[in-house]
């Protein structure tokens, strides 16, 4: 990254052959988040991470000598909403791309827009897979990166047999518990004892904490999505399901979602994610740092936040790569693009399917809320369309 | 299913079961009790109910982040001072919200859903603006979170009980106040017949100011109690106003007994049907049997017996 580089040496009408929002100096981006209704709880997170990355690019000089210009939308926890705003920052603003989304139903709204349009969305979430697309850079985990590997930890390090699958009631956790009972039955050779959904925002598990103390599974998988985490882990404590004597494996608790919960609910614990604010290296450091002088003393980073600290940086390296703003060709640079600055370590996006080659980590959770990193894996192949697993 | 276990177990595991199904019976009173009073006495459909539960859930956070900064010894009991303080801050902005708003509607209570509904949304956005969007957590007392240790299989849970014991003290306490006390016998009166009851010397205005801020108070207290089972959030009232309404429906609007049987009924239902089904197989089919009985008692389970 050279940090010499004038405007002057990329004329507008080179770089910008497609009619998008850049001028002599400047270049505007989306941000695309809900930051009203129900999952503003989640995204707020990550509307902070990018605008920390977008203020360091602009410090750095900007990108291609522009300073960058930020319109943001509410997608207010509402699809439609999410489709509408996502048309009218493409067609009406004309960013050269849009950090947002968070849910996958929003980002499949979207997704007809930014093909139709032809935009660039980068995405922070990690997800249920089964999707790729020119226009989308999904900077967050696909399902078999979160979940293989750490079936496979905890099959290795408990000797786990017989597994309790809980999900909360919609695409992502059916899609993930379907891929983790293959991979459990097929691989491992272990057994399913169980496999329940409740409704998102349900708050009452006795009958099921009931059955999985008649069941005894070595693991209990959950992956219990927002608010309902909270009654979720409060009652297992209560019911003296602790970790003392039951092991429990999530994907879906964050350090953001340890702050709702209470650390002391969820206390040894385990949580597979792809990053960790406790992460100890060099980038992270200076991440969480910047991170807290920017939002506050207080504020936690968990996965996705930091999925969407990458969004600005990769969008960066493929305009430099290409040198140009044009979609088309951001699109045919990002495949192969490195990024050794990530808090999360080295990150690739992968050559054809535009996800991230990423470590999966077992982040043991501790009662202040943060969790201590006990595992990691290699750097694991983003495979949105498992064989086998479908 | 019950091949594989021991009797012992099997007895355990039903007697918690039991018990799971009274704490939810519990939970689903406690909601409705306030909104018995406020839809039950004075028809007014009130869509903001669960919204005076989160002013309760976020005074017991508040509560919680003050005792531990300034009297951390106090931490042991804040809790029993939480109930008071939301039930108070309830009923507060449950006066001012008739006063300036429900009182005018009484006429038309197909309105007051509409106005009540957007006041719920003004509502979780000042959460949001006051306390973020992010789900807080009180801090709750050690004695709290623990469970009470019967046999090896048996733990009944310190919080299920606390949710019991409230609810049953509360239930006797409006119980006693709507049928045993002057004031509960003008609300009766306003409410069966508003015009006579001003006739006889009863300031009607007042008592509907009241009532609605008595029930306000309620949803308050029940706010307070749920923290140590769900999440505060700015919109963790809206997971509530579903089921509360649900129950109220059932046992027939203007029946305090009615509101009892039908959580009970509704609470077991759903508590034994998740045991043997999916989670969300058993709210289906909770649903779709109470929507049965309501096509054969549009009245809900207990009704009044008016002449027609």
């Amino acid at each position: 990254m050279s940090q010499n580089v004038f405007a002057a040496d990329y004329p507008t009408d080179v770089v910008n052959t497609t009619g998008l929002a850049v001028t002599d100096d400047t270049v505007t981006v989306g941000i695309l988040h809900s930051v009203t209704g129900t999952m503003a709880i989640s995204e707020s997170g990550s509307v902070e991470a990018e605008k920390l990355a977008i203020k360091q690019i602009n410090e750095m000089g900007g990108i291609l000598g522009r300073k960058i210009e930020v319109i943001q939308e509410d997608g207010a926890s509402d699809w439609p909403t999410f489709a509408e705003k996502s048309r009218k920052l493409l067609v009406n603003d004309k960013v050269a791309a849009v950090f947002g989304c968070w849910t996958s139903a929003s980002r499949k709204a979207v997704l007809p827009v930014f093909e139709k349009e032809n935009g660039m969305l980068y995405y922070p979430t990690f997800y249920e897979g089964l999707e790729e697309s020119k226009n989308v850079i999904y900077t967050g985990q696909e399902a078999t990166q979160q979940i293989i590997a750490g079936l496979d930890w905890i099959k290795e390090k408990k000797g786990a047999k017989t597994f309790y699958l809980i999900g909360s009631d919609y695409i992502w956790p059916r899609t993930s518990n379907k891929i983790a009972r293959k991979h459990i039955e097929n691989v491992l050779g272990g057994k399913v004892v169980g496999e329940e959904y409740y409704p998102l925002g349900h708050t009452n598990f006795g009958s099921l904490i009931n059955k999985i103390k008649l069941k005894k599974p070595d693991v209990i998988y959950s992956i219990v999505v927002g608010g309902s985490n909270v009654s979720w882990y409060k009652q297992l404590k209560a019911a003296g399901i602790t970790s003392d004597k039951w092991t429990l494996l999530t994907i879906s608790v964050t350090e953001d979602e340890m702050l709702g919960i209470g650390g002391e609910n969820v206390e040894g614990f385990y949580s597979a994610m792809k990053y960790f604010q406790s992460l100890d290296n060099e980038n992270n450091k200076a991440f969480v740092k910047a991170f807290k002088e920017m939002w506050g003393e207080d504020s936690v980073i968990g996965d996705v936040t930091q999925a969407a600290y990458l969004g600005p940086w990769l969008w960066k390296a493929a305009v430099e790569k290409a040198g140009s703003f044009d979609i088309d060709k951001i699109a045919e640079a990002s495949g192969g693009i490195e990024l050794d600055t990530a808090p999360e370590g080295y990150v690739r996006i992968h050559d054809t399917n535009h996800h991230l080659w990423s470590k999966t980590r077992i982040g043991l959770a501790k009662a202040d809320g943060q969790f201590e990193v006990i595992y990691e894996s290699d750097l694991i192949e983003p495979n949105p369309f498992p064989e086998g697993y479908q | 299913m019950f091949s594989d276990y021991s009797a012992s177990e099997l007895g355990s595991i039903f007697a918690m079961q039991g018990f799971s199904g009274l704490s939810l019976f519990c939970v689903f009173l406690l909601m409705a009790l306030g909104l018995a009073i406020i839809f039950g006495q004075m028809q007014v459909i009130n869509m903001a109910h669960g919204e005076f539960l989160t002013i309760g859930a976020y005074t017991t956070y508040l509560l919680s982040v003050v005792t531990e900064k300034y009297i951390p010894g106090f931490m042991n009991y804040y809790f029993f001072l939480a109930i008071i303080v939301a039930f108070f801050i309830a009923f507060i902005v449950g006066y001012l919200v008739e006063l300036g708003m429900v009182r005018h509607l009484y006429k038309r209570p197909l309105d007051t859903l509409l106005a009540t509904w957007g006041l719920s949304l003004i509502m979780q956005q000042i959460f949001r603006s006051a306390f973020g969007a992010r789900e807080v957590s009180p801090t709750l007392p050690d004695w709290l979170l623990g469970s009470y240790q019967l046999t090896d299989i048996i733990e009944i849970p310190i919080n299920g009980m606390l949710v019991v014991s409230v609810t049953f003290i509360l239930t006797v306490a409006v119980f006693y106040m709507l049928n045993k006390s002057r004031a509960g016998l003008r609300i009766r009166a306003t409410t069966q017949n508003r015009v006579m009851s001003g006739a006889a010397g009863i300031n009607t205005k007042k008592v509907d100011r009241y009532t609605f801020a008595f029930g306000c108070g309620i949803a308050g207290i029940a706010g307070a109690v749920f923290t140590t089972i769900a999440s505060t959030g700015p919109t963790s009232g809206s997971l509530y106003i579903v089921d509360t309404f649900l129950v109220v429906v059932f046992g027939g609007a203007a029946s305090l007994l009615g509101t009892i049987a039908s959580a009970f009924s509704i609470a077991q239902a759903q508590s034994i049907m998740e045991f043997f089904l999916s989670g969300s197989m058993a709210k289906v089919l909770t649903l779709l049997t109470v929507i049965i009985i309501l096509m054969i008692k549009p009245e809900g389970l207990f009704s009044i017996k008016v002449r027609k």
